[in-house]
């Protein structure tokens, strides 16, 4: 009986410490981060919020005086299970924003769920063009990358090494189509020739039925390959014999991929936003703590998700840390320029980030001479080109680069096929 | 007795839909949506267990019907250039009749889907049923994945927003809720008046004893084929309400495990009591909405929660949540009858 009584004055007390531990609760900031924990992306999904979870953490969860709540919900990687954390994110835990989504798809179906419910999306990955092009969008603000924006700039990279003839090589969907269109746009507006478009389905592994029809004497070919592909092209490409240079998107060697890759990828050209490679202060910084954290090298997955969360923090710092109105809050961190880990940046017209496009070709690396930590004689993506402050236009004016249709399969059309 | 024991018991489900209607407005909009969705995919497992568990035809592949219905709905609504169908919903949508033309659409469409591919799959039984219902599903999810001229491919369709029912706006939670909980209680309705029937009796025989119905003289493929297809279009009806719900369809919707969860529901629910498999999706769903929330490998317990609902099964010898909860009752109440 004496027993019980302790027990319920132990509960008691235990529960007025808690109620008035929440009463003194500061205003704080929730944020919402969508991202597949589980299921076939559940890697991508850890870098992912390990980029973010990292800048908090080295804040403390305090963004000045607003305390930051931070809610991970997992997507499975599926657009309508995006679609149900998000419902349940904004309604259930109130959120000011929501953070996240991986593949295109993904960010077409969160983006008009910001809309209707008038919450702040920021994509820190989903790259498909259109959603910052044709209409743009109010609740949305990509501060990742489009499909397409650093293939412009690699086509040019590509002319000026005097490529004329090229094979493109890109996964079947749409972020395959927009990279490798991007790059066709540009390429053969400076006078070079595709002379064949190749689209293995996503997920291939074996490419043998494809190397065949790569003509030998292309002066170079353009991939664009995701996930296990990534891995799998370059070995056979290589072993069936083919000696020409390899030009890629992001995630033909991402820093995600690049551990696992040997000496079939060196020399591999790839153009991105970020390189943990990049020889700033900033990302030596970054790199360092990451991989001492995680143990593992900082990807763009994680790069683009801490930049994220910095940028959120100096918009509340630009309207003095005002949660009430998403409007204001948007408007904030459109307007601001940031000097991130991967370069400056900013926010175009259209909603999307203009950045710095680094071309990188992949170098083994003896020893620990970046002194970053990481794994000795690892591969690394080396700078050795940057175009700075690209758009997601490029060269064009937007009204120029909106006439013609989003990058598709059919579009560019392949003039110069044989 | 049994007709009494069968009144009380629709009183009692009529009961807890009724106390539904009354607590759900005051729930907050998240778990009003959750209720919603419980509904929505009720009307899908309860159309599977028309196959499932009255004629015991395990299909793999039942979320094709939900997808096409859910598809064709979400086409209509967005693709302005087909002209004929688009013109028929603007038009219809203006006189507040838009709603009843994506139902009427819809079903249509999983009608003709479901009567072609139950005449190729009703000839097989058994596991090959289940491999020839799965493998047709996964042609729908082709399409939906590569016909991307009309399916928006991986991107899947956004839908803009829901037409209004008669001038009522069912852009409110509360009044989406209403309206999916009156279209659930017809579906309930229609097929508990199918199950109950003659029809639905003979169902049941097919499952207990195929040959002995076919000496009888029933026609046997005739029924099961006629089964097939009114699940089909019933799972078309929770496709329609999934995508006016959601507003978004994509190919994981109509993948296989949309298919393999409407299965899981009518399994651990109970089969063949229709409500067992509402309770069924009752719980899945409400534990894929929480326990993500807590558990970081949330796959596994929803996982272990499968096993056990199996085991449990075996064990006792009864079917799902419901057969459990009826042989409990009739346990305890064969208990105090032993006391008296």
């Amino acid at each position: 009986m004496k027993n019980r009584w302790f027990a319920f004055l132990a509960a008691a007390g235990l529960a007025f410490a808690i109620s008035a531990g929440t009463a003194q609760a500061a205003k704080e900031v929730r944020i919402g981060f969508i991202a597949p924990m589980t299921g076939i992306f559940a890697q991508i999904g850890k870098d992912m919020s390990n980029g973010f979870k990292m800048y908090l953490e080295q804040n403390n969860y305090k963004m000045g005086p607003l305390k930051v709540k931070f809610i991970l919900e997992d997507s499975t990687g599926k657009p309508a299970v995006n679609v149900r954390k998000a419902i349940k994110l904004i309604r259930r835990d109130k959120v000011h924003m929501f953070i996240g989504g991986l593949l295109a798809s993904t960010g077409y179906a969160l983006a008009p769920v910001a809309d209707r419910n008038k919450v702040p999306y920021i994509s820190p990955v989903p790259a498909a063009d259109d959603l910052t092009q044709r209409k743009i969008p109010k609740y949305f603000v990509r501060v990742g990358f489009t499909s397409s924006q650093n293939s412009h700039p690699l086509a040019d990279y590509a002319y000026d090494q005097g490529y004329r003839k090229i094979v493109t090589i890109g996964a079947d969907y749409a972020f395959g189509y927009e990279t490798i269109g991007g790059f066709q746009r540009q390429f053969e507006a400076r006078g070079g020739k595709i002379i064949k478009k190749i689209w293995p389905k996503l997920g291939t592994k074996d490419f043998g039925p494809y190397l065949p029809q790569i003509p030998k004497d292309a002066d170079a070919v353009m991939t664009l390959m995701v996930g296990p592909m990534s891995l799998a092209f370059p070995k056979q490409f290589r072993a069936a014999g083919f000696k020409n240079p390899m030009l890629g998107g992001v995630t033909s060697a991402d820093e995600f991929i690049l551990p696992a890759m040997g000496d079939e990828a060196l020399g591999y050209v790839t153009a991105a936003q970020y390189s943990a490679a990049l020889d700033t202060p900033k990302n030596k910084a970054f790199v360092k703590e990451y991989n001492k954290r995680y143990g593992k090298m900082a990807s763009y997955y994680s790069e683009t998700d801490y930049t994220a969360a910095q940028w959120i923090h100096l918009a509340y710092k630009k309207i003095g840390w005002d949660t009430s109105n998403p409007l204001k809050f948007l408007k904030a961190l459109r307007s601001i320029r940031i000097d991130a880990v991967r370069g400056p940046l900013y926010i175009d017209a259209y909603g999307n980030v203009v950045q710095n496009s680094y071309i990188r070709k992949v170098q083994r690396v003896s020893g620990d001479r970046l002194g970053l930590g990481v794994k000795p004689d690892s591969l690394w993506n080396m700078v050795i080109k940057t175009y700075p402050a690209v758009s997601q236009f490029y060269k064009w004016s937007p009204e120029e680069f909106l006439k013609q249709p989003v990058y598709s399969k059919k579009f560019p059309g392949c003039k110069y096929c044989q | 007795m049994g007709n009494n024991n069968q009144r009380r018991r629709i009183l009692i489900v009529l009961g807890v839909f009724v106390a539904l209607g009354i607590v759900t407005p005051f729930l907050d909009s998240f778990m009003q949506a959750l209720v919603t969705e419980i509904l929505i995919f009720g009307i899908l497992a309860m159309s599977l267990d028309i196959l499932l568990g009255f004629t015991g035809l395990a299909s793999l592949g039942h979320g094709a019907y939900f997808g096409v219905a859910s598809y064709a709905s979400a086409i209509v609504m967005t693709k302005a250039d087909w002209t004929w169908t688009y013109g028929i919903y603007t038009w219809a949508s203006s006189s507040g009749l838009g709603i009843f033309y994506l139902f009427i659409f819809g079903i249509i469409v999983a009608i003709a889907f479901s009567a072609f591919f139950g005449f190729l799959a009703i000839r097989a039984t058994g596991v090959y049923f289940l491999m020839i219902t799965l493998s047709l599903a996964m042609v729908i999810w082709g399409l939906a994945y590569r016909w991307s001229a009309v399916t928006e491919g991986d991107n899947g369709i956004n839908v803009p927003g829901r037409p209004s029912l008669l001038g009522i706006s069912l852009d409110n939670d509360i009044t989406f809720f209403y309206f999916a909980l009156a279209v659930f209680l017809i579906c309930l309705g229609i097929l508990y008046v199918v199950v109950q029937s003659p029809f639905g009796r003979t169902l049941v025989g097919i499952r207990e004893r195929e040959e002995r119905m076919e000496m009888l003289g029933y026609n046997v493929w005739l029924h099961k084929y006629l089964a097939f297809i009114i699940a089909g279009t019933f799972g078309g009806v929770a496709g329609v309400m999934w995508t006016l719900f959601n507003l978004f369809v994509s190919p994981p919707d109509v993948e296989l495990i949309t298919s393999a969860e409407a299965l899981f529901m009518v399994a651990l629910g109970g089969p063949a009591t229709l409500i067992g498999p509402v309770i069924g999706s009752a719980i899945i769903r409400t534990l894929q909405q929480f326990i993500s929330i807590y558990v970081e490998r949330w796959p596994l317990i929803l996982g272990a929660i499968y096993i056990m609902t199996i085991m449990l099964s075996r064990l006792y010898g009864v079917d799902g949540i419901l057969g459990f909860a009826s042989k409990l009752r009739s346990s305890t109440a064969a208990a105090s009858n032993s006391q008296d």
